[in-house]
């Protein structure tokens, strides 16, 4: 006697299975929405048929048969229309197998998609959320905390693009696969970063978008093992998720990384991330999110603060720079250069430094100035921080430290 | 196959270009439009004369109205077109790129409408 599963199974599933269904869809259907309403029905009914007939062997395989023949049917019912009657005989022709096995390439196929150029940042965020893996417009618009109609306008305009423009689903050639790809793994990135700086908001369902940042990527690498970018944009970011616990005290206030508590990192995440980092150095294709990832391991294998050994995060800096000669990672080269070779030098760094509107620069400076007694200067740096910043545990913490210059 | 529209923009009346420099991108456009059409690739093409010849007329009242100028006055005008056939958005997109390398000028991609079934009604 099969178990029945409860609305939460099912739930569950979706989220594992839909973004797969959809792309497996998308190439037997060619059309994104056609795929997107047939996967959308087939859970309908499987909300419908699973409690009573218990959860299919496969799932997945379930839900996209199930798809496949529910967009058929759309087909016949709308025949009316001549060139549709035409469309769904082409796909019940005999000689096209009914069985509709997803290929490895479909999900690949629809993140190049999904993060073409052609389309804009904010498109590709959404769309990637939504087909691949496999979030709800409500929910996404909840995490980027834009009203559910913008969000839904957004994806809308998206696949309209795809649509008239005949944008293509494929892998891009070995000639622009580089640049393509960089282009994926800044999405997938960005998914990250806008989750994680959220975790130090009191918006707490955008953790959510840390968790999916992190299957997407693993997704990616698992689609693409020989790409050691996507290797080190996964071991990036469990390494700094492994942390991510002990970003902010129970009084609300940011704790930073020297002052968290290690014993509360997540061991598994940073297991998992040091394996990847050594993976990327055996392989020696180095690449900007390998060396960050390097970086974060270095910071995560010191069991206290005062253990880290800065010499090696700082030559991982300087290794850093020509990947990413931005002045955000000038401002993280100069933390480590302060330990290194002391705050008078790191200061001169930072003062060459045009990132007026940066939280963590002006945080940073007044940290300096406070080590080599320019206490009044340090002080005006903390106002500048605090004025600066927006989210609160982060504004907390800024104001405690301003307060301890006495 | 879907036909685009390459359309070359330029910024009115900014710094104009050297005599020598201008014929350099009139051939390598001439060269452009001869391999479009070997490729298949070509369906039409053409430049055109500066915005300040354009006349716009406007019949959708009851007396049809005749005005001189571009319809845009935006500083950004089209200065030329190609449409051309590609099995799909990136190769339209690399033909794209290769016009504007050879006329030196930014150039915009737009899909057209494939017949009655997408009209474009639904917008």
């Amino acid at each position: 006697m099969p178990v029945s599963p409860t609305a939460d199974d099912i739930a569950r599933v979706f989220r594992d299975e839909s973004g797969r269904c959809i792309a497996t869809l998308v190439r037997v259907l060619g059309d994104i929405d056609l795929a997107e309403d047939a996967v959308q029905e087939a859970f309908v009914v499987a909300a419908r048929t699973w409690p009573v007939a218990g959860l299919p062997p496969n799932p997945g395989a379930w839900i996209t048969t199930t798809a496949r023949n529910r967009a058929i049917d759309r087909f016949r019912r709308e025949s009316s229309r001549e060139r549709r009657e035409t469309e769904a005989t082409a796909m019940t022709a005999p000689d096209e197998p009914l069985d509709v096995g997803p290929l490895p390439d479909d999900q690949l196929r629809l993140i190049f998609t999904c993060c073409h150029p052609a389309l804009s940042s904010e498109a590709h965020i959404a769309l990637t959320l939504r087909l691949i893996a496999g979030l709800q417009t409500p929910e996404i618009a909840a995490a980027f905390l834009v009203p559910e109609a913008t969000m839904a306008q957004r994806i809308v305009r998206a696949k309209k693009k795809i649509k008239a423009t005949n944008l293509p689903y494929r892998v891009p050639d070995a000639a622009e696969l580089p640049a393509r790809l960089r282009s994926v793994l800044a999405v997938l990135y960005l998914i990250f970063t806008e989750g994680h700086r959220a975790s130090t908001s009191d918006v707490l369902v955008r953790e959510d978008l840390c968790t999916e940042a992190i299957r997407l990527s693993r997704l990616l690498c698992d689609l693409m093992p020989e790409e050691p970018e996507a290797v080190g944009l996964l071991a990036l970011m469990l390494l700094t998720d492994a942390r991510r616990a002990t970003r902010v005290g129970d009084d609300g206030v940011l704790i930073p990384l020297p002052d968290q508590d290690r014993a509360r990192w997540d061991r598994d995440e940073i297991a998992e991330g040091h394996d990847l980092v050594r993976r990327c150095l055996r392989r020696n294709q180095p690449g900007a999110y390998q060396v960050q990832a390097a970086i974060a391991a270095v910071h995560t294998d010191a069991p206290t603060a005062d253990r880290t050994d800065w010499v090696q995060v700082l030559a991982l800096y300087d290794q850093l720079v020509p990947f990413a000669p931005t002045p955000v990672v000038q401002l993280n080269r100069a933390v480590a250069v302060a330990e290194v070779r002391g705050p008078e030098e790191a200061l001169q760094e930072v003062e060459l430094l045009d990132l007026d509107g940066y939280v963590p620069y002006h945080a940073t400076r007044a940290d300096l100035l406070r080590r080599v007694g320019r206490t009044a200067e340090a002080a005006d740096a903390y106002d500048r921080a605090i004025s600066l910043a927006t989210a609160d545990p982060e504004r907390r913490y800024l104001a405690g430290r301003r307060a301890a210059l006495g | 196959m879907s036909q685009y529209l390459l359309s070359v923009h330029y910024v009115d009346g900014v710094g104009a270009t050297p005599e020598a420099e201008m014929q350099e991108a009139y051939e390598a456009t001439g060269r452009f439009n001869d391999e479009l059409q070997a490729e298949g690739a070509w369906v039409f093409a053409g430049g055109l004369h500066t915005p300040d010849t354009a006349t716009v007329v406007d019949a959708t009242g009851a007396e049809t109205i005749t005005t001189d100028g571009p319809f845009s006055e935006a500083k950004e005008q089209i200065g030329g077109f190609w449409v051309v056939e590609a099995p799909d958005l990136d190769a339209a997109l690399a033909l794209a790129a290769r016009g504007s390398a050879a006329c030196r000028a930014k150039v915009e991609v737009r899909p057209f409408h494939d017949g009655p079934e997408d009209a474009g009604l639904d917008a």
